[in-house]
């Protein structure tokens, strides 16, 4: 039953992939490497259980919070870029 | 008894947990526009998170996976959806309008006009 789930977080990850790839703007290409890296902890949570081995989830865990920070310090560069890009236009 | 019940509740939510990311990944792939896809994106980061790491608390019993299981979990319900505002909030200030270039916006200030 586990192989079913990882096997769909799979397909889940290739489709975000793809959209981060042909993502028209930015915003597009942020969303997509957000939903690969929930994915990703959502896989390792599963592996754990599928090869039943429960350190992976401490390995889950920590890449949770890298996840989280990393997104969150993109958006800034990028809603700062655009404030700026902005503001020299109506310049 | 009990431990068969567990495991057919437990994958029942395992199976509509694998459902809940593969559409949310289709929509985030097929939906017309950014903020339809942030919409099917954020049904992965809340449902399928909570199906699918519930099935697997109830697969572990009390145990210290649970414990992990239940803190991940937690992690995951407060932050995804953070990142999901942080992101609509910032595509939303760079100028990028919800509904440009779709036929029902179109529609709608016309018929507001």
């Amino acid at each position: 039953m586990y192989i079913v789930v990882s096997i769909a977080i799979l397909i889940t990850m290739v489709l975000a992939l793809v959209r981060a790839l042909m993502g028209p703007s930015v915003y597009d290409r942020v969303l997509a490497v957000n939903v690969f890296g929930t994915k990703t902890v959502l896989l390792l949570a599963v592996i754990a259980f599928l090869y039943g081995r429960p350190d992976f989830l401490d390995l889950a865990l920590a890449y949770a919070l890298i996840n989280m920070v990393g997104i969150l310090a993109v958006l800034e560069f990028f809603q700062n870029r655009s404030r700026l890009s902005q503001g020299a236009d109506s310049d | 008894m009990i431990d068969i019940a567990i495991d057919i509740v437990s994958w029942v939510l395992l199976t509509l947990g694998g459902a809940c990311v593969l559409i949310g990944g289709v929509g985030a792939l097929r939906l017309p526009n950014f903020y339809t896809r942030i919409h099917a994106a954020s049904l992965t980061d809340t449902m399928a998170t909570i199906l699918i790491f519930v099935g697997m608390m109830l697969q572990a019993g009390l145990s210290l996976a649970t414990l992990k299981l239940a803190a991940i979990m937690l992690f995951l319900l407060l932050t995804g959806p953070t990142a999901t505002y942080a992101l609509a909030n910032a595509a939303l200030l760079s100028g990028l309008k919800p509904d440009a270039d779709t036929i029902v916006g179109k529609n709608r200030a016309d018929a507001r006009g």
